[in-house]
This record gives C-alpha cells, sequence and structure tokens, in this order.
C-alpha cells in the first residue's frame, strides 16, 4: 500500500467520512472507494453491503480474492438536555467509547462543570445542531421534556438519518409528540422509528439507571442493525 | 468490524507515523475468520523492520509469527496471505488456543 493513500484512508476517517480501503489478496494492490463512488464501482453490491452493515469481508472478484476494509466513523452521541439523565449518560458514553455532544439553551443547565465529558452547547438545537452534521452513524437523544427544545431537534435528527433517535416521556406524552411531529409532515414510518418510551425495558428508575437503559438500547440498535 | 465502541491505539496512523519517519513498515489486517477468533476481521497490526510492532491481529497467540513473516513482506515487498488455527498444524508451528482459526494478509506500506 502506498504511503499517500494510507495517508488519504486516516485523513477521510479523521474526518468521520465512511472510506473502504478494497485489496488484491494475491498483489496487495489497494484503492481507496468512498460512499458516493460505490454505485459505480465494479464491487457495487459488495461494497453497498459493506458500508450498510459496518462489516469488513472477502469477495471473489474477477482478478481473485479482495479484502474490503470499510471504516465507518465511530458513534457519536447527540443529546437534547442537559438534565440528570444526560450527566449520567455522557459518563457512562465515554467508558463505552462514545463522543457525546449536549445541546440546551438553557445556559444554567448548559455548563462544562456538570458536563466534564462531554462538548455543551448552550443554543436551540436549530443553531446547534446543523454544524455538529449529524449522520447515519449518530445517536440521537431529546432529554427536555420541552416541546419548544425537543420538537424541532427531532426533526432535524430524523432528517439526517440517525440511527438511533429516542425520546424521553411516557406513552402519553409521546403520543402527543408523535401527533405533532406527524402535523408538521413526517411520514408514520419515521415516526415508528422513534424510541420511545426511551431506553431498555430494565425497570430503571433513577436518572443513572435510565441513562444505562438508553446506552443499553442504543447498542443494541447499533448491532442490530449492523447484523442484518 | 472497523465501526466500533473500542478506543483502541489508531494502528493505521501509527503506521503512517511509522512510515513518515523512515521506517521500513507493513501493515497486518485479520481478513477472515473461522470459529472463536480472539480479535475481529479488520484488526491490524503494524510492524517495522526491526520486528517493534504495535496493535493485535490475535491477542498474542500469533503476533511473533506475523512480525517475522512481516519482515520477510517488508523485505521483498511482497504481500502475503498467512492463516493460523489449531487444524493447521502443518504449515504452522503456533496455534489459537481458542480452537479457533484466522487469516491474516501482510502488506508493505511502500
Amino acid at each position: 500500500m502506498d504511503l499517500s493513500l494510507l495517508a488519504r484512508l486516516n485523513e477521510a476517517r479523521a474526518k468521520r467520512e465512511a472510506i473502504a480501503l478494497v485489496t488484491a489478496l494475491a498483489t496487495g494492490a489497494a484503492r481507496l472507494v468512498t460512499r458516493e463512488d460505490v454505485a459505480g464501482d465494479l464491487l457495487a453490491v459488495e461494497l453497498a453491503e459493506a458500508f450498510r452493515t459496518g462489516k469488513s469481508m472477502v469477495v471473489e472478484t474477477p482478478a481473485g480474492k479482495a479484502f474490503i476494509n470499510v471504516h465507518v466513523p465511530p458513534v457519536k452521541l447527540v443529546i437534547i438536555g442537559a438534565v440528570h439523565i444526560s450527566q449520567a449518560l455522557t459518563e457512562i458514553a465515554r467508558i463505552a467509547g462514545l463522543d457525546s455532544v449536549v445541546v440546551d439553551p438553557r445556559t444554567a443547565f448548559a455548563t462544562a462543570e456538570r458536563f466534564p465529558n462531554a462538548r455543551v452547547i448552550a443554543e436551540w438545537p436549530d443553531v446547534a445542531l446543523p454544524p455538529l452534521k449529524l449522520d447515519h452513524y449518530t445517536a440521537f437523544v431529546a432529554l427536555t421534556h420541552d416541546p419548544k427544545i425537543d420538537d424541532p431537534a427531532i426533526l432535524h435528527a430524523l432528517a439526517k438519518g440517525c440511527f438511533y433517535i429516542g425520546a424521553l416521556g411516557s406513552r402519553k406524552t409521546h403520543a402527543k409528540r408523535l401527533e405533532r411531529l406527524a402535523s408538521a409532515g413526517v411520514v408514520d414510518a419515521a415516526l415508528g422509528a422513534i424510541h420511545a418510551p426511551i431506553g431498555l425495558d430494565i425497570g430503571a428508575v433513577s436518572p443513572a439507571e435510565i441513562a444505562v437503559s438508553i446506552l443499553g438500547e442504543i447498542i443494541a440498535t447499533m448491532r442490530e442493525k449492523r447484523r442484518a | 468490524m472497523s465501526v466500533s465502541l473500542s478506543t483502541d491505539t489508531d494502528i493505521l496512523r501509527e503506521a503512517e507515523a511509522w512510515k513518515r519517519a523512515g521506517r521500513g513498515v507493513a501493515i497486518a489486517t485479520v481478513v477472515e475468520t473461522w470459529g472463536s477468533a480472539p480479535r475481529p476481521v479488520g484488526s491490524h497490526l503494524v510492524i517495522d523492520e526491526e520486528g517493534n510492532f504495535l496493535g493485535s491481529v490475535s491477542g498474542g497467540c500469533v503476533e511473533g509469527a506475523v512480525v517475522s513473516e512481516a519482515i520477510d513482506v517488508i523485505g521483498s515487498g511482497k504481500a502475503k496471505l498467512l492463516e493460523f488455527g489449531v487444524a493447521d498444524e502443518t504449515a504452522w508451528r503456533v496455534g489459537l488456543s481458542c480452537g479457533g482459526k484466522i487469516a491474516v494478509h501482510v502488506v508493505k506500506v511502500a
């Protein structure tokens, strides 16, 4: 592999761009394929599968076996609401290796002191979220209980195709939320993908326990998607 | 799997830095696993011409053999595909204690 190829690979990974390195096993000849290039590639089917599942694999090609090593970005966690659950969630997310960002326009809540393990942005979601570039590899969690803050953020996360979208609130609260989102034009399939009530059903009570159930659900969703 | 929640040292970044520092460098990559392999497909080991290495392809079972093969690859520039497993005693003296089997591809960084 050329140093220049390795450098380009590392650069893409640093920029959170999904990229695949395709190496011929017999010769070691290697090339890079971005997500955008997949459609026109000889190995389009295999590459699409690799990008979708995040799984690297050996494939047969007319020129012999090749290894597709797919590099998709590490999961990023975006949390709306600088609340108690978020404090616990950013802490356990750090241990699990996720980078967290907390967004809350209420400056009394959104302070760096309360969130030593996360980047904190004291802005409304419509200002804070676009520069964060939410993507397919982002887990999104809305925890404020305040529709003024949560709803626009959820709409943004849906539009960006986050692989996990969870929203705090009882079934009743969520039913009302679904009505509001539907009247904002969100289709049923997208509404059904929102995890609410949020978190795995482990009988969580305290903020820390709820945080565990949320992280568990994020991991379950991530692995399920990649197993599929 | 290349996507992970793990915060391993970034082996590919190290490989680039080693090469830029003027060292002869090879990258070994787990390309296939069978049974209970200790490290997933896509795991890397970076090796220099003196046998220094970083990363892991097997959790310690076969690193020694991979490193000596990698030194050859750095010398010859020719890629190698290595297979390790308990069922493959004749080809390789080292085996995986877990009973799994792995294929490791080694390429030179040129």
